[in-house]
């Protein structure tokens, strides 16, 4: 078990401001007990990494109802680049099959669709929190 | 005693009649522990109607007649058997060339009304060079200048065509059409259209991507906006006050209506104040709402509104003008009612709820593509999707009688109690000072999330069932793979050059004088500050350079959002 609780941030990239399914995912994570860091949309990719390493998160989940998925595979080159490859990326929202097959691959955890429960998204994102903490660099004083 | 063919009233010392008691008792016994049925916007629903809920008597005062105050029956004498509604579908895709090819397209198809609609770029302020290239013209046609208003239009009479443009605050977008107006020789006074996404509050509260400039300097766009086409562009509606973005965050029905209407009224009073004559200004007022599932619930909620909308117009603001008592709308079907899990369901629900506005009497409609849940909409989603317009006018007869619902106990009863719901929710934002203040200060903001929850537990808990995501899931079923259309990378990379050169091209110092008197008259209360906006894009400024000289001046507009 995990000795605080997961960290996870909440964000938007790009241009569209759609933030209802956000929000409502902020929400739920909030009852399931993680610490969310959240934020208003149109974020730069490096915004989201600079995020990311302040707030020592484990996983980040980028929503996407317009067509800012496709920033997400550069986001992964950043975060990698930033070694946070640690770090579980998941998106949610509304992506087409076939893109979604090109965030996989691109290191997405996964991609969760309009309609996915609450519950299951939080009982991933935690999962995926744990596997981050297990593969963390240990930090150095 | 004889039965007789009059309706039964309740008896006048209070008794019942024995025919309803004796239902009553049945009812209970065939279902003594039924769970309360209660709709979206929180009113109780009984099992049945009749004349104790709601008596013809009140015809004259709750109803009358089409295109008569109270107005609850509809604008027009003729409604939809006159005139049926608009089918205006929304396009915009890829560069201006794209636009241009799909818009002859739509035209030689017989279409007369068109909408344009921009990228997300352009929603946010900016020019194309100015953000990640991979989402240029992915959700909507990139248009930063004269130049590429002009070859959106290529070939197209601006004089014959009404657009409907997708235009937030300081719209630019028809400044840009005004200067190729100009251009061709075409007076202003023959443009016509509609300034569709001009209602910043409803940006700033719930579409969070259109909201462009700091609070205060949107509203003094928006009434500039208004007093310059009033004088200089009579033909066009340059608002549009939106329900759309409420309910879609998550507002209730009733919710979304009202905070609509509070809207309204702060932008009459705002255009009071600048000295506005309201016996002008009213009747180029328009609205756009949402239309959910919840059939009758709309139908009330679309009456109920038309009835009030009617009565502030003339009695709080004392208009006479009739044509401005009129309640115009344009509706869409929701997408949150949507799903991905087996989507050709979406076609029947596209269909109740496109039912559900005809019936509300709307005057202009937008049906969503059953695919619109998996990525923009493809050409074949997008035909059934006004295919679904044309079988519920043309084969179900949805047209041939005005307001066919009139008169129905239920209907009639839930009209009435969505207005008092609705004027509830409207006393409490005009109790904090009216909706401009009550965004400020977040009380809208915080109902609407509070709203968006509650029905998020719904489905969660299964008290609101949907087909396919809580209920009847079918394994193994996958949703079709949609033919994506990304725009053409060779025509962007061309768009950006294009754009380029342009911006090397102009008369530099002529634009460089336009805006900085557009600075000039953003710090004067004496000037049209959209007049200046107009004068920058006829000189050659683009959209880009408008809006970052603005938010300069009036600050960048930075929503209140209420986790």
């Amino acid at each position: 078990m995990m000795q605080t609780p997961p960290r996870v941030l909440v964000t938007k990239i790009g241009l569209d401001g759609h933030d209802r399914g956000s929000r409502l995912v902020a929400a739920a994570l909030r009852d399931a007990g993680m610490e969310v860091i959240y934020t208003p949309p149109w974020q730069d990719v490096e915004d989201v990494v600079r995020l990311a390493q302040d707030e020592d998160v484990d996983v980040v989940g980028i929503s996407s109802l317009a067509t800012d998925h496709l920033l997400v595979p550069g986001l992964m080159v950043a975060l990698k680049r930033a070694h946070l490859d640690h770090v579980g990326v998941v998106v949610g929202g509304i992506v087409p099959h076939d893109e979604e097959a090109l965030l996989i691959e691109a290191g997405v955890s996964r991609v969760f669709h309009p309609g996915s429960p609450m519950e299951e998204i939080a009982r991933e994102v935690s999962q995926l929190a744990a596997n981050a903490r297990q593969q963390a660099p240990e930090l150095l004083d | 005693m004889a039965k007789s063919n009059t309706p039964r009233k309740l008896e006048p010392d209070g008794q019942q009649d024995p025919d309803r008691e004796r239902w009553q008792r049945d009812y209970q016994a065939q279902l003594p522990a039924e769970t309360p049925v209660v709709n979206r916007s929180g009113i109780r629903i009984n099992p049945l109607y009749d004349e104790t809920n709601w008596s013809g008597t009140r015809y004259t005062q709750q109803l009358g007649y089409p295109g008569q105050i109270p107005m609850t029956r509809g604008i027009y004498p003729s409604m939809h058997r006159g005139q049926t509604w608009s089918q205006r579908q929304l396009i915009g895709f890829g560069v201006p060339s794209d636009y241009n090819a799909r818009l002859h397209k739509l035209l030689e198809s017989g279409v007369s009304a068109v909408s344009l609609i921009p990228c997300n770029s352009v929603y946010r302020g900016f020019d194309a060079d100015q953000v990640p290239r991979e989402l240029l013209g992915t959700c909507g046609v990139v248009l930063n200048t004269v130049d590429d208003m002009d070859a959106c239009f290529s070939g197209v009479d601006i004089a014959q065509l009404s657009t409907a443009q997708n235009d937030p605050s300081p719209f630019t977008l028809l400044a840009l059409l005004l200067a190729v107006a100009k251009r061709r020789g075409i007076p202003w006074t023959r443009i016509t259209g509609t300034s569709n996404q001009s209602d910043y509050i409803s940006h700033y509260v719930a579409n969070h991507m259109f909201f462009r400039l700091a609070l205060p300097g949107a509203r003094r766009m928006l009434v500039d906006h208004i007093a310059f086409t009033l004088e200089q562009v009579p033909g066009w509606n340059p608002l549009s006050i939106v329900g759309q973005h409420m309910q879609q965050a998550g507002a209730t029905p009733a919710e979304a209506m009202a905070f609509t209407l509070c809207t309204a009224i702060q932008y009459a009073q705002d255009c009071i104040d600048r000295g506005l004559d309201p016996e002008l200004f009213f009747p180029r007022f328009t609205f756009f709402f949402d239309i959910s599932i919840s059939l009758f619930e709309e139908i009330a909620k679309f009456r109920a509104g038309r009835r009030i909308w009617a009565s502030i117009v003339r009695d709080t603001f004392g208009v006479k003008n009739p044509k401005a008592w009129r309640f115009k709308f344009h509706a869409q079907t929701s997408g949150v009612d949507l799903t991905r899990q087996q989507p050709l369901n979406n076609i029947s629900r596209v269909t109740a709820q496109a039912i559900a506005g005809i019936l509300g009497g709307l005057q202009s409609l937008h049906t969503d593509a059953y695919d619109e849940v998996l990525c923009v909409p493809t050409e074949d989603a997008a035909r059934i999707a006004i295919n679904t317009q044309n079988i519920l006018r043309e084969e179900a007869h949805l047209t041939d009688v005005i307001d066919p619902l009139g008169g129905s106990y239920y209907v009639e009863a839930l009209t009435d109690q969505m207005e008092d719901k609705i004027r509830e929710v409207m006393d409490t934002v005009e109790s904090a000072g009216g909706m401009y203040k009550a965004v400020q200060e977040g009380i809208v903001q915080t109902r609407i999330g509070e709203s968006a929850l509650g029905f998020q537990r719904s489905l969660d808990t299964g008290e609101q069932t949907l087909v396919g995501v809580n209920a009847y899931e079918s394994e193994g079923v996958e949703p079709p793979v949609a033919v994506l259309e990304r725009p053409n990378k060779e025509s962007v990379t061309q768009y950006l050059e294009g754009l380029d050169t342009y911006k090397q091209s102009r008369d530099t110092p002529a634009v460089a004088r336009t805006l900085d008197e557009l600075a000039t008259a953003a710090n004067s209360e004496r000037q049209n500050v959209y007049a200046a906006v107009v004068t920058a894009a006829t000189a050659g400024a683009t959209h880009g350079e408008i809006v970052a000289r603005l938010r300069e001046e009036f600050g960048t507009g930075d929503p209140l959002i209420v986790p």
